[in-house]
This record gives C-alpha cells, sequence and structure tokens, in this order.
C-alpha cells in the first residue's frame, strides 16, 4: 500500500501547458510575495496583528481581500470560457480540450459563489455589522476568526486542484450520477466536496455567530425598529445561512458516504435516487441565492439614504419585505427543475412562489426610488453602483419572473438564457452591491477615500462590459443554445458569442480599473484622507467613530434615541449648540485576546482535507488529532480577555476629535 | 461616538425595555449562540431524516427493517439515553449548587450511561453487516446508517466532550467560562434525546410495523 494514498506524479499534470504556465506563474507570484514579506521583515506584525487577530474589522478585512483574489482566480475562469466559446463554431474545436473546459465552467461556478460572493458578503457584514449596532465585538470572536481562517484553508485547497490533480467536471451542483465514482473516478469531485464541506462549516459558524450578534448584542436603545437596514438584512442572510448550510453539508455527506463508502444515496444501482439530490442540493441552493443578495439589497438602502440627505423610504415595508423574502427563499427550490416531471400542480405551486417573490423586491425598488425622490442625489461612485444594480436587477428579475412560468421554463431550462439570467441578477444585484459596498466604507476601513475618477471608469466598464457579455447569451438562449458547450456546430450563433467575448474584456477593464483605483488611491492617500471619520455625512453609527476605529469601537457605548442614530445625533447638535458634551467618564476596557487558534485549525483543516482527497488516511487521522488538540488547548488557555486601561482610551479619544459631536 | 447629551424629554420616563437594554451579559449571549447552533444541527438531522423517509422502500431486494430491527435492543438503548438526560440534568443541579462530588457523580452516571447506549448501537450495527445488510446493500440501509450512525457520532462526540469538561472541573474549578460550557454541553446531550426520540419513531416504531 502506498504511503501517500492515491498521490503520485502522475497527479501533477505535466503534459497540459495551459495549466503548467498558470501554476508556474501563480507559485512565482506567491513565491515574490513570501520572500517581499520575510524581508521586509513583515512576519511577527502579520502574526500578531492579523493572523492570530480576533477583531472583527481586521477579520472583516482578511475576508474581503480573499474575496478579492478569488475574483481574478473566478473571472479568469469566464474570460477563458468566453475565448473558447468565440472560437470553438463548426470545424474549429477552439483551444481548450473538453476535459479542460469542464473543469473551468465547474471552479468558475464554485468559486464565484462559495469563495468569491461569500466571504465578501460575509467579509462585510463582519466589518460593519459590530460598528452599526453601536458595540465593540461579535458575539464570538475567538469563533469568527475560527470561521475565516476554515474559509481560507478551503480555499487553499480548491487552488491547490489547479496543480496537483485535477478539479470537478461535474458543474457547481456536483450532480449524481455525474458525481458518482462510476462517472467521475478521479479526485476532482473529492476537491470539491471537501473544499465545500470546510467552508461551509466556516460559513455556518460565522451565521450563527450573527444571528446572536445581531439579536443579543445591540447598543443601549437600539430596538429592532432602530437598527440600520444593512443590519436587518445581514440578520436575515445570517438565518437563512443557519437553516440552510446544514443541509448542504448533509446532502455532500451523502454524495462522500457514497464515493468512499460504497453507499447507494445517489447511485444509479442499489435503487440510490438522483433526484432527491437536486431536491436537497437546491434546498440548500436556493436559499443561497437570497443569502447572497440580501446583504447587497443592505448596502443599497445605506448608500442611497445616505447620499440621497434623506431617511430610507419606507423602513418597515423594507424590513417586513426582507423577512419575506427571507421565508419565500424555502419554498421555491424546485424551480431550478421543472423538467423534473413533479407533475402540473407541483410545478403550478412552485411556479407561482417563485413569482410571489417578486412582490417584496418590487417593494424594496419603490422605496429605494422614492428615497432618492426629493432627496439631493451626490451622484458619487457608491451612488452609480446603485443606481446602475437598479436598472439591471429589475431586468434581471422579470427574466426571472419568465422562467418562473413552468412552460416557458421547458423551453429555457439549461439554455444560456438561463445563464444570462443569473448572471443579471447575481452581477447586477450582488457584485455591484459589494462594489457599491467596498467604496462607500473604505473610507472607515482605512482612513482614506478610493479614487473617485478610476471608481467611475470601473463602474461604466462594469456596467456596459455585463451587457455586452450577457444580453448575447439571452438572444442565444432563444436560439436554443444550451450552457456549458465546449464546442458548437450552429455557426449563426458565434457572431454572438464574439460579442459576448467582447463584453467579457470590457468587464476585465472594469476590473483592472479597481485594482488601479487602490493603487493610485494608496499612493494618494494623504490628499484623499479623512480626519473626521463622517467623509459621506453619513447616518448610521460606524460613521461616529474615528476612522479607521480603535480596536474597541467605541470607548462608550453610544446611547440610541432613533433610527439613524448618528444622523438624529447631528441634527441635535446642530439645533442645540449652546448645549455642550457632557464630561465623559471613561471606564477599562476589556477586549478579547488575540488567538492563534483559528489559524492554527484552519493548518490542520488543510491536512485533514488534503490527505481525505487523496486517501492518506493516515495523515486524515493526524489531521483530525491535531484539530482536537488545538480545540483543548483553547479551552485550557488562562486568559481570554486584556484590559485596555480607561486612560489609553481617553487619549485615544482626545488624539481624535471625530470621536466627539461635531 | 457617544456623548450623552442631556436634552430635555430624550431620557425614557418608563423602565428600559429589554430590546433596548444593551449587549446582554455573556451567560446568555453564550446559551443563545448554542441554541442556534443546536437548532443548524437539527436541520442537518432533517435533511438525513427526508433521505431516510424517501429511500425507505429502496431495500433493492434486499432486507427490510422488520427483519432487522431488535426491539428489545433498541428498547434499551433507549431508556439508558432517556435515563442518562435524568442523570445530566441531576449533574446540572449538582453544578447549580457548586458541589463538585454531585458533579462528578452526575457526570459518571450520564457517561455510562451514553457508553452504554453506543456499545449496543454499535453491536446492533455489526450484526446487521454480519448478516449482510451492510449500508452498501441498498439505499435503503445507506440512509439506515447514516442517519442513525450521524446520532451515534453525537453521542460520541458528547462523551468526549463530557470527559474534557470533568477535567476542566478538576482542573479550573467552577469558573465563569467552565460553568458556562457545562450548561452547553447539558444542552447538548438534551438536544440528542430530541433527536433520538423523531429517530426511534421514525425509523423503529414505524419501521417494524409495515
Amino acid at each position: 500500500m502506498n504511503i501517500l494514498g492515491n498521490l503520485s506524479w502522475s497527479a501533477i499534470p505535466f503534459d497540459q501547458p495551459i495549466i503548467m504556465g498558470t501554476s508556474a506563474v501563480v507559485a512565482l507570484g506567491i513565491a515574490s510575495l513570501l520572500a517581499w514579506i520575510t524581508l521586509r521583515g513583515y512576519w511577527p506584525y502579520l502574526w500578531r496583528e492579523w493572523f492570530t487577530s480576533v477583531d472583527h474589522k481586521r477579520i472583516g478585512v482578511m475576508y474581503v481581500v480573499l474575496a478579492l483574489v478569488m475574483m481574478l482566480r473566478g473571472f479568469s475562469d469566464a474570460i477563458m470560457m468566453r475565448a473558447q466559446q468565440a472560437m470553438a463554431a463548426g470545424g474549429s474545436q477552439g483551444y481548450l480540450p473538453p476535459e479542460h473546459f469542464d473543469q473551468i465552467f465547474s471552479a468558475h461556478g464554485a468559486i464565484m459563489i462559495f469563495f468569491m460572493a461569500m466571504p465578501f458578503v460575509v467579509g462585510l457584514m463582519n466589518f460593519v455589522v459590530p460598528l452599526q449596532l453601536g458595540v465593540r465585538d461579535v458575539a464570538f470572536p475567538t469563533l469568527n476568526s475560527v470561521a475565516l481562517w476554515l474559509t481560507a484553508s478551503a480555499i487553499l485547497l480548491i487552488n491547490v486542484s489547479l496543480f496537483v490533480g485535477e478539479f470537478a467536471k461535474t458543474g457547481w451542483w456536483a450532480y449524481p450520477p455525474l458525481s458518482e465514482l462510476q462517472f467521475s473516478p478521479g479526485v476532482g469531485v473529492d476537491y470539491y466536496l471537501w473544499a465545500a464541506q470546510i467552508s461551509g462549516i466556516g460559513t455556518l459558524l460565522a451565521g450563527i455567530n450573527f444571528v446572536t450578534t445581531i439579536l443579543k448584542v445591540r447598543a443601549p436603545g437600539m430596538s429592532y425598529m432602530r437598527m440600520p437596514v444593512f443590519c436587518w438584512t445581514s440578520l436575515a442572510t445570517n438565518l437563512l445561512i443557519v437553516a440552510a448550510f446544514p443541509v448542504l453539508t448533509a446532502t455532500f455527506a451523502m454524495l462522500l458516504l457514497d464515493r468512499y463508502l460504497g453507499f447507494h444515496f445517489f447511485t444509479l444501482d442499489g435503487q440510490g435516487n438522483q433526484m432527491m439530490y437536486a431536491n436537497l442540493f437546491w434546498i440548500f441552493g436556493h436559499p443561497e441565492v437570497y443569502i447572497l443578495v440580501l446583504p447587497a439589497f443592505g448596502v443599497f438602502s445605506e448608500v442611497i439614504a445616505t447620499f440621497s440627505g434623506k431617511p430610507l423610504f419606507g423602513y418597515r415595508s423594507m424590513v417586513t419585505a426582507t423577512l419575506a423574502i427571507c421565508i419565500l427563499a424555502f419554498l421555491v427550490w424546485l424551480h431550478h427543475f421543472f423538467t423534473m416531471g413533479a407533475g402540473a400542480d407541483v410545478n403550478g405551486f412552485f411556479g407561482v412562489m417563485t413569482m410571489v417573490i417578486a412582490v417584496p423586491t418590487g417593494v424594496k425598488i419603490f422605496n429605494w426610488l422614492f428615497t432618492m425622490w426629493g432627496g439631493r442625489v451626490r451622484l458619487s461612485v457608491p451612488v452609480l453602483w446603485t443606481i446602475g444594480f437598479m436598472v439591471t436587477f429589475v431586468i434581471g428579475g422579470m427574466t426571472g419572473v419568465l422562467m418562473a412560468v413552468p412552460p416557458a421554463d421547458f423551453q429555457l431550462h439549461n439554455s444560456v438564457f438561463l445563464i444570462a439570467h443569473f448572471h443579471n441578477v447575481i452581477i447586477g444585484g450582488t457584485v455591484f452591491g459589494l462594489m457599491a459596498g467596498y467604496n462607500y466604507w473604505f473610507p472607515k476601513v482605512f482612513g482614506f477615500k478610493l479614487d473617485e475618477r478610476w471608481g467611475k471608469a470601473s463602474f461604466w466598464c462594469w456596467l456596459i462590459g455585463f451587457y455586452v457579455a450577457f444580453m448575447p447569451l439571452y438572444a442565444l438562449g432563444l436560439m436554443g443554445m444550451t450552457r456549458r458547450m465546449q464546442h458548437y456546430d450552429n455557426v449563426s450563433w458565434q457572431p454572438w458569442l464574439q460579442l459576448a467575448a467582447v463584453g467579457a474584456v470590457i468587464i476585465l477593464g472594469g476590473i483592472i480599473c479597481q485594482v488601479v483605483q487602490l493603487v493610485v488611491s494608496i499612493r494618494n492617500r494623504d490628499k484623499l484622507r479623512d480626519v473626521t471619520g463622517d467623509p459621506w455625512d453619513g447616518r448610521t453609527l460606524e460613521w461616529s467613530t474615528s476612522s479607521p476605529p480603535p480596536p474597541w469601537n467605541y470607548a462608550i457605548l453610544p446611547q440610541v434615541h432613533d433610527r439613524d442614530a448618528f444622523w438624529e445625533r447631528k441634527q441635535r447638535a446642530r439645533m442645540h449648540p449652546e448645549q455642550r458634551a457632557a464630561a465623559r467618564r471613561y471606564e477599562a476596557i476589556e477586549t478579547p485576546q488575540n488567538s492563534p487558534v483559528g489559524f492554527v485549525n484552519a493548518f490542520f483543516a488543510v491536512i485533514t482535507g488534503f490527505a481525505l482527497i487523496w486517501h492518506i488516511w493516515w495523515m486524515a487521522i493526524l489531521g483530525l488529532c491535531g484539530i482536537f488538540a488545538t480545540m483543548l488547548a483553547f479551552a485550557f488557555r488562562a486568559h481570554d480577555e486584556v484590559e485596555i486601561p480607561a486612560r489609553v482610551a481617553a487619549d485615544f479619544d482626545r488624539a481624535h476629535p471625530a470621536e466627539v459631536l461635531p | 461616538m457617544s456623548v450623552a447629551v442631556t436634552v430635555a424629554g430624550i431620557q425614557p420616563e418608563e423602565p428600559i425595555r429589554t430590546s433596548e437594554a444593551g449587549p446582554a451579559p455573556k451567560r446568555i449571549v453564550v446559551a443563545y449562540g448554542f441554541w442556534i447552533f443546536l437548532l443548524s444541527d437539527i436541520v442537518m438531522f432533517s435533511a438525513l431524516f427526508a433521505a431516510y423517509a424517501v429511500l425507505v422502500r429502496a431495500t433493492a431486494g434486499g432486507p427490510a427493517g422488520p427483519a432487522l430491527f431488535s426491539q428489545t435492543s433498541v428498547a434499551i438503548e433507549t431508556a439508558c439515553l432517556l435515563i442518562s438526560s435524568y442523570t445530566c440534568g441531576l449533574m446540572t443541579l449538582a453544578i447549580t449548587a457548586r458541589r463538585r462530588l454531585g458533579t462528578y457523580i452526575g457526570a459518571a452516571v450520564t457517561f455510562v450511561l451514553g457508553a452504554i447506549f453506543l456499545g449496543l448501537e454499535i453491536h446492533e450495527f455489526a450484526d446487521m453487516i454480519a448478516r449482510g445488510a451492510a449500508p452498501q446493500r441498498s439505499a435503503f440501509l445507506s440512509a439506515f446508517f447514516a442517519l442513525v450512525g450521524c446520532h451515534g457520532l453525537h453521542v460520541t462526540m458528547g462523551l468526549l466532550w463530557l470527559a474534557v469538561m470533568m477535567a476542566q472541573v478538576a482542573i479550573k474549578g467552577f469558573a465563569a467560562n467552565v460553568l458556562r460550557r457545562l450548561f452547553c454541553f447539558a444542552l447538548f446531550w438534551h438536544a440528542l434525546d430530541i433527536i433520538w426520540v423523531a429517530l426511534f419513531t421514525v425509523v423503529y416504531l414505524m419501521g417494524v410495523r409495515s
């Protein structure tokens, strides 16, 4: 028996120049980054201030960094597919062999959903929610760090699959029987499943953490109906995480049992049931869509109220609509496979429920429009993303309602019309929202604004690129083109696909502008510096502390009297300038102690995951023992918290005048 | 930043509502978070239950429930688990009274009963596999072993946790964080009981009737 399980030199695809070239570039990039960090002597700083940090703000930043890096990876997959389909018509086979093309579309889906959008969403929530709630941290800071690093280890595993072994060729749903051992004997599906399991546990932990934080840890006076809408949408998202991710864990566990121990949940023999997988997967999968889009709705609500200089129109209806979507999210999963043949009644029910979701979503759109109406809208970068979203998302929503009609869906099922639809809502909804949030909260995170000109250039490239890339797919879908084609014979499709490829290149321009925006902003940070802590004339509490906020966020927890707590406080100060701020009584602050447990735990998770993928059993056991030992060491540690003396907090406040009333 | 601006009429006259009272104490926050975790765990079990319900007739010509399940053995298992929940409750009472000896005795009885449950379950599994009813035989058996085995895995984790907690009580005494963890353990142990009741009904009672 091989001591390294199924792992051997043949796992490395030496014969594939594209993969080897990419791997070489990536390896070189990582090596030079590590060398730079080592030469500059940054390791102790990184370890002390970031890797072991349990501060929700640092953890949020690390999530977003992971997401941005994975966006580059996922986008390279996208542009490779667009290039392939622009070429591979009629007699031409393009430049990607089928087995490579199949891995690329699977990786693109898995990465964009689980390792780009999810970390980005969780990262934004991490940074913003405790600040908006007016508190010092999340409910479980160390658990937060564990969740982050589990996500990071899953991302590491999925990128290792590029070089060692292969990735799944099954699409990101990994439908059986294709994903069963019989038809996918390689390690690709295992890479995907174990990475998704590890990151799934991380996401579940984050979800539990945020539900508890939002429901139990809020500043004095912040009742539910005074919470900012972003906190409400975060609550809805995390409730969905807690209710949906365990289903994914169970489903993937069943598939893993099939693949590793010869169980028969979804196999063709032993009376396995393949459609049960589709049902279980989408019971997770459809709520996942709302997990991704609801926080974006929250971002738009904050942005549009701030930049219109008005309170959000219809706060209560916004909250109601959010929770309605949260519940309806669990009642529509079957629309992903109307063609299963469940019968007219079942399809009819799920079709109607799907259309019903358009109602609360429509309420939201009108609320945003009415918030702008009569306001003094400042067309800053976050607002551009918001307006771009409103136009784009409505189109995507309407094509969604179209496909909710089962007879229409029978025609459009798995065509590129569907691809156009969900990119329309995920790019137009989630990605635009994430970009708006990134531009909106960046000054709070780092203390300087992002460059406006490059930000606007990036927005326009993304917006135009999106339409050029995906509108042709609607047409192609109606012409009958199915998704995931490595090659097609119908040459009349080719011009449309070439146009779509041009769109992808324009989006690439948008991404380049974003990178440039970041670099330019860092270079000009002194010019873009914001010393007030409130660069946009904000309404919610996060703008009331300094930028970047101190580790303890608020030396004295704010007392909340109203919705838009900070705005009201500013108004009161303006109306009663004679009333001076009362003397502040500072007390010592207990903050959670930094801990390496998240990082070490993730290290063992990588070991375990890699060992399981390659059937290296001794190593898997070693990894699990490592995880147990890490938790044990954490359970027995002597100190949980460090005390920040009152004097330090007082000195910080004096040095940062943003901390007191304007 | 929080500056207490004293403007007349802003301070509420009535007593502060719970939702406006500020961050909850750590004890509450921890228990609340653990409840959320337990709910998520139950959601995971619900997927396994659903799979079992879908596949219960998918025996692929192999053995079905009535021929496999021994009600005597399952009845003893159930009794052990339910009594262990009771002794876990007694342990919690001893903890509340800060009595170490009572805590150890309660934990020991709980542990032994849990271990007997686990032993019987492993014996049942081994017996079934020996009779050719392994999970590889049919989709029904796959679902059975996954559902019951997942519960058994939870019991195993619970036993491990209980052992660690006793070590913590011995070394750290009834420190605040040890107390919080002990209460979470009790919640976990009772939740396993609830899942077992559902499992006993769906798998063993309904299983032998058909």
